[in-house]
């Protein structure tokens, strides 16, 4: 069991049977719906661990991202009359831009003022797009007017989107694997360590930092876009403070610096407040108090400390 | 014309007098324990939020103002023994979440007790406002900075004439070796959480008349409050006082004069622009690292 999960390639085949597998147990399309979600979640956790977990660089503001991916496509399509594709890969482009202008002046900073600079990029994002009304809609929200659709092919149905996200979510996790044991991986993990130590020993640390940023920004971005057209309709929430702690949230949770604890992170915050609303007036104060407790007893996340238990086990 | 400009100083400065003590809140914590207390807004929303219910109960405002205090105040000391403190060698990132989910649970907690509805004080001093000048001051407004100035004060005499004042500031400027000349770093830690509460409770307390309480009142007060403290350097007494009244009345010249749509986002904008050129704040000392 241990060397199956100690394999890159193994714990993403694993993946693939368990999301092959997930839809047939499925007992109807509201489960179908929150696998959905959970995968749009678990692309964009991943994305933000590249940053969050690996270069140790924390942003505060990356639903801000999420939200002009979902925004751009959906005004481009259903204002404008873009095609899908192009539409989102213009936005992903966009933010891609967005992100590269203001990553080196951000990224200079460190701790808690990184944490409020990303903080605020993120709330002016959404403040902007709920005070444009005549663009965005303001803060009664956008409805898309099209399905996404690719040269005719129209994908419409919660059945073909699980596809869809399933297969980008091991195409994403595959993605990230192979950046984290490249040398930019083992640059941004030098980084993490000790960002003067990384730059004696050669490493362009605001290249590397920049890079990352920007790749999590367009990931984040794409997800939006993708979310957008699945949901028919978004609102500047999707923009907002909170969305960007829950995506932070979903890192820590899991476990940082680790591709699958992101991805645990994110199934179990995206499934958790829809098995908590039978609790209706409770659920916040449940939802604190898992944050707070797993925080306290498991600083370093869900997957390292099961992981290490697992290890303890099969030691005895 | 210059009546215009007084009204959006007097809006300004009141604003900003709140900022000013929400970062002294972020500014004392931070100071004893390098934590980023996100649930500082939840001081101020319970702040008011108790000071509405105690008067709903019957008490009059005299005693239902120090009754809130000492809510927020409990509150303020529970979240430092059952959540800050026992995650003593947790990451940045780690308390982090942890503060803001005291938060969304504190939130949780005053909505089951008290709903989501609006909630109000009446002003302290009737609502007939004061001619300045061809500008309109509310009375209200001056018990605000009353109250910020009185609450200011009593800080400054705290830390530099008293020994427990003392200790905090010995406990910010090196923990260990405060711990090795007798202090006791276990209590400072609870002291400044019931501090900054204090502080929130009477932020929250003399604004509730002006603008009204619910229980998302605090989460962007919290957070401009916290870009008026890195705005002055994180963990700077003085720079915090400071951040907040520019805060304040940049806010108001933006509202009143380029755009209120706008308003909520000054404060963000501000602090990009300070932090991309001096990345420590206006008053904040560089840091070196260790390798």
């Amino acid at each position: 069991m241990r060397r199956l999960f100690a394999s890159r390639l193994a714990g993403l085949a694993v993946l693939a049977v368990i999301l092959i597998i997930l839809p047939l147990v499925a007992p109807n399309t509201f489960y179908l719906d929150i696998l959905i979600l959970c995968g749009f979640n678990a692309i964009a956790a991943v994305g933000l661990n590249l940053l969050i977990g690996f270069a140790g660089q924390i942003s505060l503001g990356h639903a801000g991202f999420f939200g002009l991916g979902a925004y751009g496509s959906a005004i481009l399509t259903s204002t404008y009359g873009w095609p899908a594709l192009g539409a989102m890969l213009i936005s992903a482009a966009a933010v891609g831009a967005l992100a590269l202008v203001i990553a080196r002046p951000i990224l200079k900073l460190k701790g808690h003022y990184l944490a409020m600079a990303t903080l605020g990029v993120g709330i002016i994002i959404s403040i902007v797009l709920e005070t444009e009304v005549w663009l965005t809609g303001g803060p009664d929200g956008f409805i898309l007017a099209e399905d996404f659709s690719v040269l005719g092919f129209v994908l419409a149905g919660e059945e073909s989107w699980y596809w869809v996200v399933a297969g980008l979510l091991l195409f994403t996790i595959w993605a990230a694997q192979n950046i984290v044991d490249s040398p930019l991986g083992r640059a941004l993990r030098a980084v993490h360590g000790a960002e003067v130590g990384a730059a004696v020993a050669g490493v362009d640390t605001a290249r590397v930092k920049a890079l990352i940023f920007v790749v999590s920004a367009v990931i984040a971005s794409l997800v939006g876009s993708l979310f957008a057209h699945y949901a028919g309709f978004i609102t500047p929430e999707k923009a907002g403070f909170f969305k960007s702690i829950e995506l932070v949230t979903m890192v820590v949770f899991g476990g940082m610096a680790s591709t699958f604890g992101a991805v645990l992170g994110a199934v179990t915050l995206t499934a958790l407040p829809q098995a908590l609303t039978i609790f209706e007036d409770f659920e916040h104060m449940i939802i604190g108090a898992i944050l707070m407790g797993t925080m306290i007893f498991m600083p370093r996340g869900l997957a390292p400390t099961l992981n290490s238990l697992l290890i303890k086990r099969r030691g005895e | 014309m210059f009546a215009e400009f007084l009204q959006y100083v007097f809006a300004g400065l009141t604003i900003g007098a709140i900022y000013a003590l929400v970062a002294l809140g972020f500014a004392i914590i931070y100071n004893a324990s390098h934590v980023i207390n996100f649930a500082q807004g939840e001081f101020i929303m319970i702040g008011g939020m108790s000071t509405a219910a105690l008067i709903g109960a019957g008490l009059p405002l005299w005693l239902a103002a120090p009754g809130a205090v000492v809510v927020v105040m409990i509150v303020g000391v529970a979240l430092e023994r059952c959540a800050v403190g026992r995650a003593s060698n947790a990451s940045v990132t780690t308390l982090i979440i942890i503060t803001i989910g005291a938060s969304i649970f504190l939130r949780g907690l005053v909505e089951w007790l008290m709903g989501k509805e609006i909630h109000a004080i009446p002003a302290f001093s009737g609502e007939a406002p004061i001619l300045v000048a061809g500008a309109t001051l509310a009375p209200q407004s001056l018990w605000v900075f009353g109250s910020a100035g009185a609450a200011i004060i009593c800080l400054w005499y705290f830390f530099n004439r008293t020994l427990h004042g003392k200790a905090m500031l010995a406990t910010s400027h090196n923990r260990l070796a405060a711990q090795l000349v007798g202090i006791a770093v276990k209590r400072v830690l609870l002291l400044s959480f019931a501090l900054s509460a204090m502080l929130g409770a009477i932020a929250g307390i003399v604004i509730t008349p002006i603008t009204f309480t619910y229980s998302e009142a605090g989460i962007m007060l919290g957070l401009k409050g916290f870009a008026a403290a890195v705005l002055g350097g994180l963990g700077n007494g003085p720079g915090a006082v400071v951040g907040g009244l520019v805060v304040g009345l940049s806010e108001a010249f933006a509202a009143g004069y380029i755009s209120s749509a706008y308003k909520d986002a000054v404060a963000f904008i501000i602090i990009l622009l300070v932090l991309f050129f001096m990345p420590n704040g206006l008053f904040g000392k560089g840091g070196t690292d260790r390798v």
